[in-house]
């Protein structure tokens, strides 16, 4: 298990401590460590199961639950890929098997680089722009399988 | 009280407001197939996700079933319990349930007893039509000195994380993943080793399937067994022997201590002892040690921890020294009657019999699962060679039993050996919850008072309350009592006395539901709480029967302590019946 | 927004900020300043206009001229001759794909003549960041009103008779629910909006809530006072950082101007709404999982009842309506309960927002009166099929609802047609299909989303969603059998029928609906092992056309199966045992002389 830095320490329980310690504001709380730490390792959730006194079992339960919430960091790049319906139907797979080819890596893996995850999520609202792929807070509409590798390259 | 009229497969049924589906049928002699679903009313215990769906049931204008377990009977409800909707929907769902499940139900830990299996004999499947390499959910076993998860074969029934969580609050376990891969574990789904687990195993008493079941030590035990050099002893605990017969098809609540002795001699154990006769041995030093503290006490020593803990159920040993690290010199030192019965035996015996500690194996016959952790701990062992070396549960010994041949039911009744075997009334309550207290009650009276105590039978302590108080008298001096069992009690009377809401002297805490009776190495309830009921009742019988129901009479421990170890809390005594705690975060 | 002449709006919504929106409102800003005129026209951010296939859309006031695809670029160009000459930008002006003529005002585009927007009404109208807009257009007077004239009783009546029914998917009298919250007698109650939109293909509550977040909160405080509760809360995906934001800046708002908090508008009513965060899980939109959720567990359900209105969050009653629904009722309460029961057809009334997309033309947010049919929203407001292709089928209610054909095109929409004709409204995803969209395949789809999202409490549809799942991925590989059919067909019938959820309840509906509709193409995967729109890969089939093959040679050397013989310069051949199907053949082949034939072969 990763060992925490103080300050990390004190961050995490300052977190819990605008959430009252509550264990209702569990989820909150997650939200906000994630956003600050980027992802949710084993010692921050058993840290938080302390503060907000339930048990780190609990904590994982949610953690585990909620696709939102990752235990591993994601790449530089975090590159999301929509499959909801409209770009379903508009080729999003074929965009999918593209990425993972050019990358090299599973849906839900990072490069060895640490450089770009793949992840695929449900509808980001764009659907005018179909198929869609996020890379970051930038979103890519209208892309085909043939484009990836050279929206790929931006990034190098 | 308001009624209810409904109609369950054209019968007419009249129930109280506020009782489900399930309940109604039952009354009306109905069936209704479950999972889940689990309630031990007696107990206070129940389990109702609604998740399985196999207690579902056709409701007349309702546009899909019900779940009978949890639907609440409403004025002029009409309901069928087997139509044919209702039976094609509840084999097919049990047959998905069966398509993620292993197949390996003729070596499975739990078959026979597997309510899974059941099951599927009483709906008649007889296929599982389900895709050719259907994806199984699988995930990685994990074996813990007391328990085996083997979570492949969960159903997600939820009762273990409902126990665990609800029932003791211990927090070991709670539901991960979603979908398909969700499971019931231990955070980041590590050992339960490295979880708060307490090993009271409460889980494994009611899984319904093989998933949760206890380290099997049956084929160890008969190597041993089987070793010329080896002298085997074997002590059995008072809980035992109110609840093999179960195993038996006897009626719950029959006391088989003598056929249980009589098949142990059969087995080839060399020594047949009772744990009860270490039960008063730690009446002896637990007693002691109560009224040295109350002594002190009263007389204004305010470096005295009070109220004084039992230590004799090491779940909650674990769950102390887990949640309550700031405590750990609170409950009293005296070791469990396993633990002093091993220290005994593997010293003063093994003197007496000639023989070295290395050649004797102690085996116990427990109604628990964490005594075989307790057994393993440290600070049990001399040189690595633990004080007991074997704790079996009452389920392995009728394994045990059965592949030995054993005809139980037409064993004759024999007695124990001595001088290990001799045991008082006390000894014997000490496998239902109140039962410690109040046998530390009739020796502690008699110690602190000097007198005779006028009576024997203290009511007041027995029950399966949760949480009992009471207050004995003791010739003027009024001594306060609690007692919980279930771990969720026991936190909460802690953190009472911390809040000053008790005010106590002694406290018993026992992690089981009904204590020992209802331990987790018992023969399976399958959800009746009545059968535990029985066993308490069966205690108090065999209590009420003995001639001597005092620890302090036993004229074997009055031996023991002339011949060995002087006097309660001597040097002696604390070298080899008391244990210290430790912090275990 | 009388001060200026002039008005450019910009469509602030998620679609066209992805195409740079952003940089269009400040291209605009900027020239404007340059050229002095930042006192004439005003640059307003709007939300979502929904005509997201066209966009980024500027819209300029007065003269409502609607300008589509535009460049962050083209500001340079609109405001020299637009805003300074009173010419309009004719290449950035709307053609219509049919009649092939310049249309430059939105009331006369297709798109949007047979819509109605009650929900949307200020969606693409007013700055969301800016409480005055919402005002200037009659926001928060349906509070007032009710707070000053009515008690609880008579606007819960009010809203009863208007027969307004949950957007959210069930269709539930809103009113009723509204009713059974207030008459429970709890000192403290909740009211939730759902704004946990999962439907994979839907985005009108994000729209909404990016585009008129006020409509929103004026309503939960509306509710509020007619159910008896202080606190509302807002359930919102994490995912919607644009709607978190605008919904934060709308209730400071809100509270600066005392329509929030304490002693709301003088009366004795006081409410104050919360933010809490969905964390990706479908399930949190069936509202007792979403409960749990806000509670900080898993978003499990529990059986019901207790309804939330009993027991819902921290087991006190709990109003819970999505957000679409709350965008409805201010309107409602403003222009009467007769006006609302005007529209729509006998059962339901009012307008729905769809979220149109697929193999469609115009892909946008619509919102279209009850009643309409699917062949005006497909053919009219949608423009159509994309690229000429054949219709084949629409799919509403996302991974709850059905595939329908051609023959219920002319059913008019409401929650009942769409439940007689085998779909549902659901939350108001609309998504096309055309002939080269396998139906086995969009059935999978739907399942394997369902087991993603399955939150594994019940039985059925934990392991059944998955079964379900794995019998359909069987057919598209050509591995299915008469006996899957039927399973398939058992199966689904039981999980709708035992599971505890909606989600589970109705998981099977794409798999009944295209099995119901679509039996022709089921049975060609299985008897002929071919997928008639050639979408299975392992059911495809490459042939190559002997009279365009030149015998190049490049399709043999890329096969990794050794499948394709044939001298240089002659016409190659596939070894249909030898294929494996990569497709790498048809990718290389340059003179399209590869093809995969529509039947088999």
């Amino acid at each position: 298990m990763e060992e925490l830095q103080s300050c990390q320490i004190d961050k995490i329980k300052e977190i819990c401590r605008s959430f009252n310690n509550a264990e209702g504001e569990l989820i909150n709380v997650l939200h906000k460590t994630q956003e600050t730490f980027g992802y949710l390792p084993e010692s921050v959730q058993r840290l938080i199961a302390a503060e907000l006194n339930i048990s780190a079992a609990q904590v994982y339960g949610v953690v585990s639950f909620y696709t939102f919430f990752t235990m591993k960091p994601k790449g530089k790049f975090p590159i999301s890929i929509c499959l909801g319906t409209a770009c379903y139907v508009r080729g999003a797979e074929d965009v999918v098997d593209e990425f993972k080819k050019a990358l090299d890596i599973k849906v839900g893996e990072v490069t060895p680089d640490g450089k770009f995850s793949l992840d695929c999520l449900r509808c980001v609202g764009a659907c005018g722009l179909a198929p869609v792929v996020l890379i970051g807070d930038k979103v890519h509409g209208r892309l085909e399988a043939n484009q990836v590798k050279e929206l790929l390259a931006q990034y190098e | 009280m308001e009624t209810i009229k409904l109609t369950i497969d054209n019968k007419r049924v009249i129930v109280t407001k506020g009782t489900t589906v399930h309940q109604a049928a039952k009354q009306a002699g109905i069936h209704i197939p479950t999972l889940c679903y689990m309630n031990l009313e007696l107990l206070n215990i129940e389990n109702k996700p609604g998740g399985c769906r196999i207690c579902v049931v056709e409701q007349e204008g309702r546009r899909n079933l019900a779940p009978s377990c949890s639907t609440v009977c409403t004025e002029g409800m009409v309901i069928k319990t087997n139509s044919p909707r209702v039976l094609n929907a509840r084999k097919t769902v049990l047959e998905l349930i069966l398509s993620d499940h292993p197949k390996d139900c003729l070596i499975c830990p739990k078959a026979g007893r597997c309510e899974l299996q059941t099951l599927a004999f009483q709906l008649g499947i007889r296929r599982i039509h389900s895709v050719e390499n259907a994806e199984m959910s699988t995930y990685r076993k994990d074996q813990s000195p007391s328990i085996i998860r083997d979570m492949d074969k969960c159903v997600m029934c939820r009762r273990c994380e409902m126990i665990c969580n609800k029932v003791q609050t211990v927090g070991a376990l709670s539901a991960v993943n979603r979908g398909f891969m969700s499971v019931v574990a231990p955070a980041f789904e590590q050992d339960l080793k490295h979880s708060p687990c307490t090993f009271c195993g409460q889980c494994v008493a009611i899984c319904p399937t093989g998933a949760l079941t206890e380290v099997d030590q049956v084929q160890r035990l008969i190597r041993a067994l089987t070793d010329k050099t080896k002298t085997v002893v074997v002590q059995t605990a008072p809980a035992v022997r109110v609840a093999l017969g179960e195993e038996f098809d006897m009626p719950p609540g029959s006391i088989v201590t003598g056929k249980m002795v009589a098949a142990l001699r059969e087995m080839d154990f060399k020594y047949v002892f009772d744990t009860d006769f270490a039960a008063d041995l730690t009446i002896m030093e637990e007693g002691s040690e109560l009224l040295d503290r109350l002594t002190r006490y009263v007389a204004g020593d305010k470096s005295v921890k009070l109220p004084i803990l039992t230590s004799c159920c090491p779940a909650w040993v674990n769950f102390f020294e887990y949640n309550y690290p700031d405590m750990l010199d609170v409950p009293s030192t005296a070791r469990s009657p396993q633990q002093m019965f091993g220290s005994i035996a593997k010293t003063y015996l093994a003197d007496k019999l000639g023989i070295k500690r290395e050649d004797m194996v102690v085996v116990s016959v427990m109604p628990c699962l964490a005594k075989k952790y307790e057994c393993q701990r440290d600070e049990f062992k001399v040189n690595g060679n633990p004080d007991v070396d074997y704790a079996i549960s009452t389920r392995e010994l009728a394994h045990l039993m059965r592949e030995a041949n054993i005809n139980f039911a037409a064993l004759p009744d024999e007695e124990f050996d001595h001088p290990l075997g001799e045991s008082t009334g006390a000894g014997v309550i000490f496998g239902a919850t109140g039962g410690v207290i109040e046998a530390a009650v009739r020796t502690a009276y008699e110690l602190f008072t000097g007198n005779k105590c006028p009576r024997i039978d203290f009511e007041e302590l027995r029950g399966l309350e949760g949480i009992r108080t009471a207050t004995v008298d003791f010739n003027g001096t009024p001594i306060h009592i609690g007692i919980a069992h279930k771990l969720g009690n026991a936190r909460k009377l802690l953190d009472g006395i911390r809040s000053g809401l008790y005010n106590l002297h002694a406290i018993e805490i026992m992690a089981c539901p009904g204590g020992c009776i209802g331990g987790a190495g018992q023969p399976l309830h399958q959800g009746d709480s009545s059968i535990i009921k029985e066993r308490f009742d069966a205690i108090y019988r065999e209590d009420a029967q003995k001639t001597i129901r005092k620890s302090h009479e036993n004229p074997y421990i009055i031996k023991l302590y002339e011949e060995f170890l002087g006097k309660p809390l001597s040097e002696k005594s604390h070298h080899l019946l008391h244990t210290h705690y430790f912090e275990k975060k | 927004m009388s001060r200026y002449k002039m008005h450019l709006l910009v469509c602030g919504g998620t679609g066209c900020r992805s195409s740079e929106s952003d940089l269009i409102v400040e291209n605009l800003k900027k020239v404007l300043q340059e050229k002095g005129l930042d006192g004439d026209a005003q640059v307003v951010q709007t939300g979502c206009f929904g005509f997201c296939e066209q966009g980024p859309i500027v819209k300029v006031l007065p003269d409502n001229t609607f300008y589509t695809s535009v460049k962050p670029s083209d500001a340079e160009g609109i405001i020299a001759e637009h805003v300074l000459k009173g010419r309009k930008v004719e290449r950035l002006l709307y053609k219509d794909p049919k009649q092939q003529t310049v249309v430059s005002d939105s009331k006369h585009m297709e798109f949007y003549q047979k819509q109605i927007r009650i929900a949307l009404r200020n969606c693409g109208f007013i700055d969301p960041e800016n409480i005055d807009e919402y005002i200037a257009r009659d926001g928060y007077a349906a509070l007032a009103k009710v707070l000053e004239e009515m008690t609880p009783e008579a606007a819960i009546d009010l809203l009863k008779k208007s027969g307004l029914r949950g957007r959210g998917g069930g269709g539930f009298p809103t009113g009723l629910k509204w009713e059974l919250a207030h008459k429970n007698k709890a000192g403290q109650k909740y009211v939730v909006c759902n704004a946990d939109e999962g439907d994979p293909g839907a985005f009108m509550d994000r729209s909404i809530l990016e585009g008129d977040p006020h409509s929103v909160i004026e309503a939960m405080a509306i509710c509020g006072y007619c159910i008896g509760a202080t606190k509302g809360m807002v359930y919102i995906r994490a995912e919607y950082p644009l709607a978190i934001q605008r919904l934060k800046i709308a209730l400071n708002q809100a509270r600066d101007y005392g329509l929030l908090g304490n002693s709301i508008l003088g009366s004795k009513h006081s409410f104050d709404i919360e933010l809490r965060y969905g964390a990706g899980a479908f399930v949190c939109g069936e509202e007792t999982a979403l409960i749990h959720s806000m509670e900080g567990q898993r978003g499990e359900p529990t059986v019901k009842p207790p309804f939330p209105a009993e027991s819902g969050y921290l087991g006190k009653p709990t109003n819970v309506n999505n957000v679409e629904t709350f965008a409805n009722i201010p309107a409602i309460y403003l222009r009467g309960a007769e006006w609302f029961l005007s529209i729509g057809t006998a059962k339901s009334k009012g307008t729905k927002v769809f979220a149109l997309a697929g193999k469609i033309n115009n892909v946008g947010l619509i919102e279209v009166p009850m009643g309409i049919t699917l062949r005006e929203v497909i053919y009219e407001i949608g423009g159509g099929i994309k690229d000429g292709k054949k219709f084949k089928a629409v799919q509403t209610g996302g991974p709850s609802g059905g595939c329908l054909t051609e023959k219920d095109l002319d059913t008019p929409i409401d929650f009942d047609n769409l439940l007689a004709v085998g779909s549902m409204m659901g939350s108001g995803g609309m998504i096309v299909m055309d002939e080269n969209d396998c139906m086995v395949s969009v059935a999978k789809f739907y399942l394997d989303f369902t087991v993603e999202e399955s939150c594994g409490k019940c039985a059925p549809c934990r392991v059944g969603n998955k079964r379900l799942y794995e019998l359909l991925n069987k057919i598209t590989n050509g591995k299915g059998t008469e006996e899957d059919l039927e399973q398939l067909r058992n199966m689904s019938v039981v999980i709708k029928d035992t599971a505890l959820c909606g989600l589970g309840q109705t998981s099977p509906n794409p798999v009944l609906s295209t099995m119901e509709n679509f039996a022709d193409e089921y049975a060609a995967h299985i008897h002929d092992q071919h997928c008639p729109s050639g979408q299975c890969k392992a059911l495809r089939q490459y042939f190559i056309l002997s009279e365009k093959c030149v015998g190049c040679t490049a399709c043999s050397k890329v096969c990794p199966s050794e499948a394709i013989s044939g001298e240089k310069r002659q016409a190659h051949l596939i070894d249909q045992i030898k294929c494996i199907r990569c497709g790498a053949c048809m990718e290389k082949c340059k003179f399209s002389a590869i093809i995969i034939p529509s039947t088999k072969i």
